[in-house]
C-alpha cells in the first residue's frame, strides 16, 4: 500500500477535495460558503499536522521535558483562523444582503435575473 | 423565549462562570496555552448565550452596537498604541523590552496589554456580527 | 527615520479605526486623505533612502531576522509603495464628493475605514519580507475590497462582491497551501532566508507543488487570463471612487508579490530553468491581452470596458515578468506604475461620468463631449495613455516590453503587443466617437462635473503625461529594481 503512515495527508486531500467540489457543484450560496469554511479548514489540518513532531510534548516549557512540538504553524493557523471566521462573517453578509435584493440565493436564479452570464 | 424558567436559569448560572473562564484564559495565556483571541470568542459567546435566552433588547441594554463599535476600534488602538509607545521610548515597533525598566517586565507589560487590546476587539466584533444578523432577520420578518 | 518602513503601513492602519469612531460627515473623510498624503510623503523618501543607503531592513519587535517578522525594502517595493501612495493620495480627495453621493451618509466613516484598511493591506504585502505575513496583509486588502465593491448602488455590486470573495479566498488559500509546503521543507518564513535554503531541496517534489498553488493562487488575485472572471463585474459595480482606487492597486500589488516569489524566493534558474513556468505565464498573458481586449469592445458598460482592458493589460505586465531578463522586468515594474496612473485617470474620469449621469453606459454618454468638456478630455488623454501614444506613459511601458520582447527575437510577441493596441484604439474610440459625435438624445443638458472631482483626475491625467516625457524618475527606479531582482536570483 502506498504510505499510509501519512494519513494526516490523505484527511486533508480529502477535505480539500470535498470543499473545492461543494464550492463547484452547489449553486446555494450559503453551501458554497460550507465548501469554502471546509477547504480552509483542510488548509489549517496541513498545517496543524506540520507542527507535530514525534514524541514531542506540548510546546510550554516544562521541567524534564527535552522535545517539544513546533508551535509555529499553530500560530500561524490561529491567524488564518481568524481571517476564515471574518471572512465567513462577510460572506455570510453579503448572502443576507442578496437575499433581500434578489430574493433568492441560487446562483442560476441570480444569473437568470441580472441577464448575466 | 421568556418563560424557560429551566433556560434562564442554566444561563444564569453559567454566564458568570463563562466570563471568569474568558479571564483565566485572558491572563493565563502569557504563561499556557490562551491568549487574547480565545478569550475574546468566550467572553462574546457569554453575551450570545444571553442573547439567545434573554432576547436581543435585553442585551443591548447590556451593551449597545455603538459602545461595542468603539470597543472594536480601541482594541486596535491600544495594539498600534504598544507599537508606538516602543517607538517613542527608542526601541523599534512592538519592541517590547523598552516599556519597563527591565526587558523582562516590558515582555510581560507588552503583551498582557496587547492581548487585552486583541480580546477587546475580537469579542466585540463577534457580538457586533451577532447584533447585525439578528437585526437583520427582524426586519426581514417584519 | 529607519521607522519609516513601519510607519507607511503603520499610518493607514491606525486612522482606519479612528476613521470608524469619528462621526459622520466630513472628518473621517479628512483624516484618510491626510493619511493617504502622508503614505506618498512617507512613500517619497523610503525611496530616497533606498536610492542612498541600498536595501533596507527592518526586524520588528527587535527579533533577529529569520525567526522574527522582517520588513524589506528595495527598489521593486520603494517604488510599488510610490505607486500606491500616489494613486491613494489623489482618489483619496476625490472620494469626498463622490462618495458622499453615492454613499448613505451612516456608512461615509465605514467607507473610509476600509478604504484605509485597503491601503495598509497593500503597503504591507509590498512592506514585508515575510511570506506569511503576505498573507496575512493579502486577506486584510482582500477584506476590504470585498466590503467596499459590495457598497456599490447596484444590487449586481453585492453578487459580484461574493463571486469575488470565493475566488479571492480560493486564491489566497492556494497561496497558504504554498506557503505551507515551503515552511514544512525549509523550517523558515523569511523570504530571504528562504531563497537561501530552497536551492538545496529544489528537486523535491513538494517544492513542484508548492510552487503550483504559489502561482495559480497569485495568478486567481492578480486575475490573470483564465483566472478573471471575478473582476470586470467587481470594478464595473464598485462605487467610483472604489474602482478607480482598486483598479489602479491591487493586481498590480499581486504582480509584485508573483515577482518577488518567482524571482527572489525560488530564484530565476528554479523557477523558469527547471520548471516551464516563463512558457505558461508567457502564452496565457498573450492570449489574455488579446481575448480581454476583444471583449472589451462589445462592452455596453464603459467601467465594465475598462475592467476587461484591465485584464488585457495585466497580460502586458505578466508578459514582461515571463521573459526573463533585465528589459522585460523593467517593463512589467514599469507597466505595473504607469497602469496605475492611467486607469486611475480613466476611472476617475468615469467617476465625474457617474456623478452627473448616475451609470456609466456607454449608450448614455452621447453628446457628453459637448457638455462636459472636461472630464471627457480626461478620459480621451487617459484612452491615448492606455493605447500607447507617444509622450503619455503608456508608450513608454510598450516600448519597453517591445525593445524586450525584440531583444530576444520574439517577432510573434511583438506582433501581439500591436494588435491589442489596436483593440485598444477601437474600444477607447468607440466612447469618444459616442461622446463627441453623437448629438445628446435627451433635452437636459448634464453641466460639467464639479472642480473637487475635476481636479484630482487631472493631477493623474497630467502625471500620465509628464512621466510619459521625463522618464528618468520611473524608468531609472524600474531598471535598478529589474537589476537586483535578477542579482537576487542569481
Amino acid at each position: 500500500m502506498i504510505s499510509l503512515g501519512l494519513y494526516n495527508y490523505w484527511i486533508v486531500i480529502a477535505l480539500m477535495m470535498t470543499g473545492l467540489y461543494t464550492m463547484i457543484s452547489r449553486g446555494n450560496l450559503v453551501k458554497k460558503l460550507v465548501g469554502l469554511n471546509i477547504f480552509q479548514t483542510a488548509v489549517f489540518f496541513l498545517y496543524i499536522s506540520m507542527g507535530m513532531v514525534e514524541d514531542g510534548a506540548v510546546p510550554i516549557l516544562t521541567e524534564g521535558v527535552t522535545r517539544y512540538s513546533n508551535p509555529l504553524p499553530h500560530v500561524l493557523i490561529l491567524t488564518a483562523i481568524v481571517v476564515g471566521v471574518a471572512t465567513t462573517a462577510l460572506g455570510l453578509a453579503l448572502v443576507v444582503r442578496i437575499k433581500e435584493a434578489y430574493d433568492t440565493v441560487d446562483e442560476d436564479e441570480l444569473h437568470r435575473l441580472d441577464n448575466d452570464f | 423565549m421568556p418563560n424557560h424558567v429551566i433556560l434562564r436559569v442554566v444561563a444564569k448560572v453559567l454566564i458568570p462562570v463563562i466570563v471568569l473562564f474568558a479571564l483565566y484564559v485572558q491572563f493565563h495565556g502569557e504563561l499556557g496555552p490562551g491568549g487574547g483571541f480565545q478569550a475574546g470568542v468566550i467572553l462574546a459567546s457569554a453575551f450570545i448565550l444571553h442573547l439567545l435566552i434573554f432576547g436581543q433588547r435585553e442585551t443591548r441594554k447590556i451593551v449597545s452596537l455603538r459602545l461595542l463599535r468603539i470597543l472594536g476600534a480601541c482594541g486596535v488602538l491600544i495594539y498600534a498604541g504598544v507599537g508606538i509607545a516602543s517607538l517613542l521610548l527608542g526601541g523599534k515597533f512592538l519592541d517590547y523590552n523598552v516599556l519597563a525598566h527591565d526587558p523582562v517586565h516590558g515582555q510581560h507589560l507588552g503583551i498582557t496589554l496587547i492581548e487585552i487590546g486583541v480580546a477587546l476587539t475580537v469579542s466585540s466584533t463577534m457580538v457586533a456580527l451577532i447584533y447585525i444578523f439578528v437585526e437583520r432577520l427582524r426586519a426581514a420578518e417584519e | 527615520m529607519e521607522h519609516l518602513q513601519v510607519l507607511i503601513v503603520l499610518v493607514p492602519l491606525l486612522s482606519a479605526p479612528l476613521c470608524a469612531l469619528l462621526p459622520s460627515g466630513r472628518w473621517p473623510w479628512l483624516l484618510a486623505t491626510l493619511a493617504s498624503w502622508a503614505t506618498l510623503a512617507m512613500a517619497l523618501v523610503l525611496l530616497g533612502r533606498v536610492e542612498s543607503l541600498g536595501p533596507l531592513s527592518y526586524e520588528l519587535g527587535n527579533w533577529a531576522a529569520p525567526w522574527g517578522i522582517e520588513y524589506r525594502l528595495d527598489y521593486a517595493n520603494a517604488m510599488v509603495q510610490l505607486l500606491l501612495g500616489v494613486v491613494a493620495a489623489v482618489v483619496m480627495p476625490f472620494a469626498y464628493r463622490s462618495a458622499r453621493q453615492e454613499l448613505d451618509n451612516d456608512r461615509q466613516p465605514g467607507f473610509y475605514a476600509a478604504l484605509m484598511l485597503l491601503l495598509a493591506g497593500l503597503l504591507g504585502i509590498t512592506a514585508t519580507g515575510d511570506a506569511f505575513n503576505v498573507f496575512v496583509f493579502l486577506e486584510v486588502s482582500s477584506l476590504s475590497t470585498y466590503t467596499l465593491i459590495a457598497l456599490g448602488r447596484d444590487r449586481r455590486a453585492l453578487t459580484s462582491s461574493f463571486r469575488y470573495l470565493i475566488m479571492g479566498t480560493v486564491g489566497a488559500t492556494f497561496f497558504l497551501i504554498g506557503v505551507g509546503l515551503l515552511y514544512s521543507l525549509t523550517g523558515t518564513l523569511n523570504m530571504a532566508d528562504l531563497a537561501e535554503r530552497l536551492p538545496a531541496v529544489a528537486s523535491h517534489r513538494t517544492v513542484h507543488t508548492a510552487v503550483a498553488f504559489l502561482v495559480v493562487g497569485i495568478c486567481l488575485k492578480l486575475a490573470l487570463f483564465p483566472l478573471h472572471l471575478w473582476l470586470p463585474n467587481a470594478y464595473a459595480y464598485a462605487p467610483s471612487a472604489v474602482s478607480a482606487m482598486v483598479a489602479a492597486t491591487s493586481t498590480k500589488v499581486m504582480v509584485y508579490v508573483l515577482i518577488r516569489f518567482l524571482y527572489t524566493i525560488l530564484g530565476v534558474d528554479f523557477s523558469f530553468g527547471r520548471l516551464p513556468l516563463a512558457q505558461i505565464l508567457m502564452v496565457l498573458s498573450v492570449i489574455g491581452m488579446l481575448t480581454a481586449s476583444a471583449v472589451a469592445i462589445s462592452q455596453p458598460n464603459a467601467k465594465r470596458l475598462l475592467a476587461y482592458s484591465s485584464v488585457a493589460q495585466v497580460g502586458y505586465m505578466v508578459l514582461g515578468v515571463s521573459l526573463v531578463s533585465a528589459l522585460g522586468l523593467t517593463a512589467a515594474l514599469l507597466h505595473m506604475f504607469n497602469h496605475a496612473l492611467m486607469k486611475g485617470a480613466l476611472f476617475m474620469a468615469l467617476g465625474c461620468v457617474s456623478f452627473r449621469l448616475g451609470g456609466t453606459d456607454v449608450a448614455q454618454m452621447k453628446g457628453l463631449g459637448r457638455s462636459m468638456p472636461w472630464t471627457m478630455a480626461a478620459f480621451v488623454a487617459g484612452g491615448l495613455s492606455l493605447i500607447g501614444v507617444p509622450l503619455t506613459v503608456g508608450f513608454i511601458s510598450k516600448w519597453y516590453l517591445v525593445l524586450a520582447a525584440l531583444e530576444q527575437g520574439w517577432w510573434p510577441l511583438v506582433v501581439a503587443i500591436l494588435l491589442s493596441s489596436l483593440l485598444a484604439v477601437i474600444y477607447v474610440w468607440r466612447v469618444v466617437e459616442v461622446a463627441y459625435f453623437q448629438p445628446s438624445e435627451s433635452r437636459d443638458i448634464h453641466r460639467e462635473a464639479p472642480l473637487a472631482l475635476l481636479l484630482p483626475t487631472w493631477i493623474l491625467v497630467l502625471a500620465n503625461v509628464y512621466f510619459g516625457i521625463d522618464t528618468r524618475l520611473t524608468v531609472g527606479v524600474a531598471e535598478q529594481a529589474a537589476a537586483a531582482l535578477l542579482g537576487a536570483g542569481r
